[in-house]
C-alpha cells in the first residue's frame, strides 16, 4: 500500500468526530488499566476501609467502598485490565477461527464450502450467551476459559465475511498468476488473498471486542467469572443486594462498561468508514 | 403447475432442520461429556449416596457404562421423540420442566421485542424524515448509548429508579404474592411486573432497529418508485407510511430473525435480575447444579426456537415482498 492513501485514511479517521472521541475514551481506559498495579498496588479485592462508604465521602476512596469495605476505585482500575484482556484476546481467538473457516470455505468452494457454512449456521443457531455460560460452567471459571467460550461463540460473522471476500478474490488475475507460477494453496491463501481480504475483517473484529466486553460482563455478573479477579460485571453482581441503600456500587462499574463499549463501537464505526469506503452511509 | 412458494419453502426448511438439530445435539453432547465428572457424581454426593452397589445400578439405569457413541445415538433417538431426558434436580422430565417455564420466557421475549420494534422503528422513521435536525441527532445519540448498555445493568438501574425510589412499579417476580381479584386485575398485575424487564431487554434492540430503520428508509427514499408516487400527487405522509415503510421494514425483519437466539439468551439474564420465573431461572439453576440433561434440553429447544423464528421470518418476506426468492 502506498504512503499517500494511508495518509488519506489517517486524515479521514481523524476527521471522524465519533471515532476520535472513542479513541480518546479508550485511550484513557487503557492508561487506567496499565497504571492499575502502580496506583492501586496489591490485591484490589482486599478490605481496606469501612463498608458502604458513598463516593466523595472520603478522599481516600473517591468512588466509595462496597458491602465489604473494598475500594471501588481500585476494583474498577483492575477490572479495566480484566475487561480489556478478555475483550481483545476473545476477539483475536474468534478472528483466527473465523478467518480459518471462512478462508478455507471461500477458497476451496464445493463441498468444503457447504460443510463449513452448515457448521457456521449451527453455531449461529445455538443461543449465544447460553452457549457461553454452559462452556464456562463445564470448563470451570477462569479468565482463559471465558476467552475460549466467547471465542467459540463469536467467530461466525468473521467466517461469513472472510468467505465472501475470498469468493470475490479467488479468481482474480493475480491469484491465477500465482497458481500458474506453481504456488501452493497455503501460500496463496495466506500470502496473496488474505492481505486483500483483511480490511473489512479488521473492522468486524474491532466490533467483536465490544461484544466480548458485554459477554464477559454478563458472565461475571451472573457469578460465573473468576472469583479471584476484579471485574466490572462481578462488581455489579456483588452490588445487587445493596440497591435499596447503596445503589452506586452497581451504577459506577455499569457506567464504566457503557463508556468502554461505546468507545469501541465508535472506533469500529470510524474504521468502517475509512477501510470500507463502499460501505459508507450504511 | 408450479408448486406454491410457501410449500416449497416449508419443505426445504424442514429438510435443513434435521441435520442442524442433530448438529446442535452432537456439539452439546460432546461439550457436556468433556466436563470432569458426570451428573451422577453430583447427584450421589448431593444425596450422600456412598453405597457402591447402588451407584453401579444408577450407572446402568442412566446408561453411563455404554460407549459414548451409543449414549449419543440413544440421546438423538430420544430427542426425536421429544424425550429430553429426566432432570433429577427438578424431579420431572426435562421437557415438562421447560414447558412449564416457557410461557413466562415467551411473554418476556415477545413484549421486549415488540417494544424494541415499536420504539426502534418509530425512532428510525423520525430520524430519517427529519434528517440532519436535532431529532436525528437525539435518536442517533440514544441509539449509540443503548447499544452499549448491558441489559442486566439497565434492569438494575431501572429498578433503582422506578421501583425503589419512585415506587411506581414492583421490584421483581411476575405476580404479586397473595394478590386477589378478577382476571383483569391479575392481568394488570402481570403487566406491571412486565414493564421493567421488557424495557431492559428491549431497549438494546430498539437501538439497533432505530439505526437500521433510519438507513433503510433513506435508501428507499432514493428509489424511483417513491419519486413516481410523489409525482402522482400522493402526499408526503402517505408515501412515507404506505410506500417507503413497507419496503424499508425488510432489513428490520431480517435482523429480527437473526437475533432470536440472542434475544432468548438476553432474556435468560434479565430473568435472573427480575426473578422472572422463565427458562433463565431454570437454566441458571441447572448450570450451577450441573443438571446436564436440563442444560442440553434448553440448548436443543432454544435452537429449535431460533430455527422456527427464521422460518416465520421467511414467511414474512413472502408477504412483504413477493418478488424475493426465499430458499
Amino acid at each position: 500500500m502506498a504512503m499517500q492513501p494511508r495518509f488519506e485514511m489517517m486524515r479521514r479517521f481523524l476527521r471522524n468526530r465519533g471515532a476520535m472521541m472513542g479513541s480518546l475514551i479508550l485511550g484513557a481506559v487503557v492508561v487506567i488499566a496499565l497504571l492499575a498495579p502502580v496506583v492501586y498496588p496489591g490485591d484490589p479485592l482486599r478490605i481496606v476501609g469501612p463498608a458502604e462508604l458513598w463516593p466523595f465521602q472520603d478522599a481516600r476512596f473517591p468512588f466509595g467502598t462496597d458491602a465489604l469495605g473494598r475500594d471501588i476505585a481500585a476494583m474498577l482500575a483492575h477490572g479495566a485490565r480484566t475487561t480489556l484482556l478478555i475483550g481483545i484476546l476473545a476477539s483475536a481467538a474468534s478472528t483466527v477461527i473465523g478467518i480459518t473457516v471462512g478462508a478455507v470455505a471461500g477458497y476451496y468452494g464445493g463441498w468444503v464450502d457447504e460443510a463449513a457454512m452448515r457448521g457456521t449456521e449451527l453455531f449461529q443457531t445455538i443461543p449465544n450467551l447460553i452457549f457461553i455460560l454452559t462452556i464456562v460452567v463445564i470448563l470451570g471459571p477462569s479468565i482463559a476459559h471465558i476467552i475460549v467460550a466467547i471465542g467459540v461463540v463469536s467467530w461466525t460473522s468473521i467466517a461469513r465475511l472472510t468467505r465472501a471476500e475470498f469468493l470475490t478474490l479467488r479468481n482474480r488475475d493475480f491469484v491465477q498468476a500465482c497458481r500458474a507460477m506453481g504456488l501452493g494453496d497455503g501460500a496463496i491463501i495466506v500470502g496473496e488473498i488474505l492481505p486483500n481480504a483483511l480490511p473489512p475483517v479488521i473492522v468486524l473484529s474491532s466490533l467483536i471486542i465490544a461484544g466480548a466486553v458485554l459477554f464477559e460482563s454478563a458472565v461475571s455478573f451472573l457469578g460465573l467469572g473468576d472469583p479471584n479477579v476484579a471485574s466490572w460485571g462481578k462488581l455489579i453482581g456483588d452490588g445487587r443486594e445493596l440497591i435499596r441503600t447503596s445503589w452506586y456500587v452497581c451504577t459506577i462499574p455499569g457506567l464504566a462498561i457503557v463508556v468502554t463499549v461505546l468507545s469501541l463501537n465508535l472506533i469500529g464505526d470510524g474504521l468502517n468508514d475509512v477501510l470500507n469506503p463502499r460501505l459508507r452511509d450504511r | 403447475m408450479p408448486e406454491r412458494p410457501v410449500l416449497r419453502l416449508l419443505r426445504r426448511r424442514l429438510l435443513q432442520l434435521i441435520p442442524l438439530l442433530i448438529g446442535v445435539v452432537v456439539v452439546n453432547f460432546c461439550l457436556i461429556h468433556a466436563a470432569p465428572g458426570s451428573f451422577l457424581d453430583v447427584m450421589t454426593s448431593d444425596n450422600q449416596v456412598t453405597d457402591p452397589a447402588l451407584i453401579a445400578r444408577l450407572r446402568t439405569t442412566y446408561g453411563l457404562d455404554d460407549p459414548l457413541w451409543l449414549q449419543l445415538l440413544k440421546y438423538i433417538a430420544a430427542v426425536a421423540h421429544l424425550d429430553l431426558g429426566f432432570s433429577y434436580r427438578q424431579n420431572m422430565p426435562v421437557f415438562d420442566a421447560i414447558l412449564a417455564h416457557l410461557p413466562a420466557t415467551l411473554i418476556l421475549m415477545l413484549s421486549g421485542l415488540g417494544l424494541a420494534v415499536l420504539v426502534g422503528v418509530t425512532a428510525g422513521i423520525i430520524a430519517a424524515v427529519k434528517i440532519n435536525t436535532i431529532w436525528d441527532s437525539i435518536v442517533s445519540v440514544l441509539a449509540v448509548v443503548f447499544f452499549a448498555t448491558p441489559s442486566f445493568w439497565l434492569g438494575i438501574m431501572l429498578t433503582v429508579l422506578f421501583a425503589v425510589k419512585l415506587r411506581w412499579l414492583p421490584v421483581g417476580d411476575m405476580t404479586t404474592l397473595g394478590a386477589d381479584g378478577g382476571t383483569f386485575a391479575q392481568l394488570l398485575d402481570v403487566l406491571r411486573h412486565l414493564v421493567l424487564p421488557a424495557l431492559s431487554l428491549g431497549l438494546f434492540y430498539a437501538a439497533i432497529y432505530a439505526r437500521v430503520m433510519r438507513t433503510s428508509m433513506l435508501e428507499v427514499f432514493r428509489l424511483d418508485f417513491v419519486r413516481t408516487a410523489r409525482a402522482k400527487g400522493l402526499s408526503a405522509v402517505r408515501v412515507t407510511l404506505f410506500h417507503v415503510l413497507r419496503n424499508a421494514l425488510l432489513p428490520v425483519v431480517t435482523m429480527l430473525g437473526l437475533q432470536m437466539g440472542t434475544v432468548l439468551a438476553g432474556s435468560v439474564v434479565i430473568e435472573t435480575v427480575f426473578a422472572w420465573p422463565g427458562i433463565g431461572t431454570l437454566l441458571f439453576d441447572a448450570v450451577s447444579t450441573r443438571d446436564y440433561p436440563m442444560v442440553l434440553g434448553i440448548m436443543v429447544l432454544g435452537s429449535l426456537m431460533v430455527v422456527a423464528a427464521n422460518l416465520a421470518i421467511d414467511l414474512c418476506y413472502l408477504w412483504l415482498d413477493p418478488r424475493i426468492e426465499v430458499g
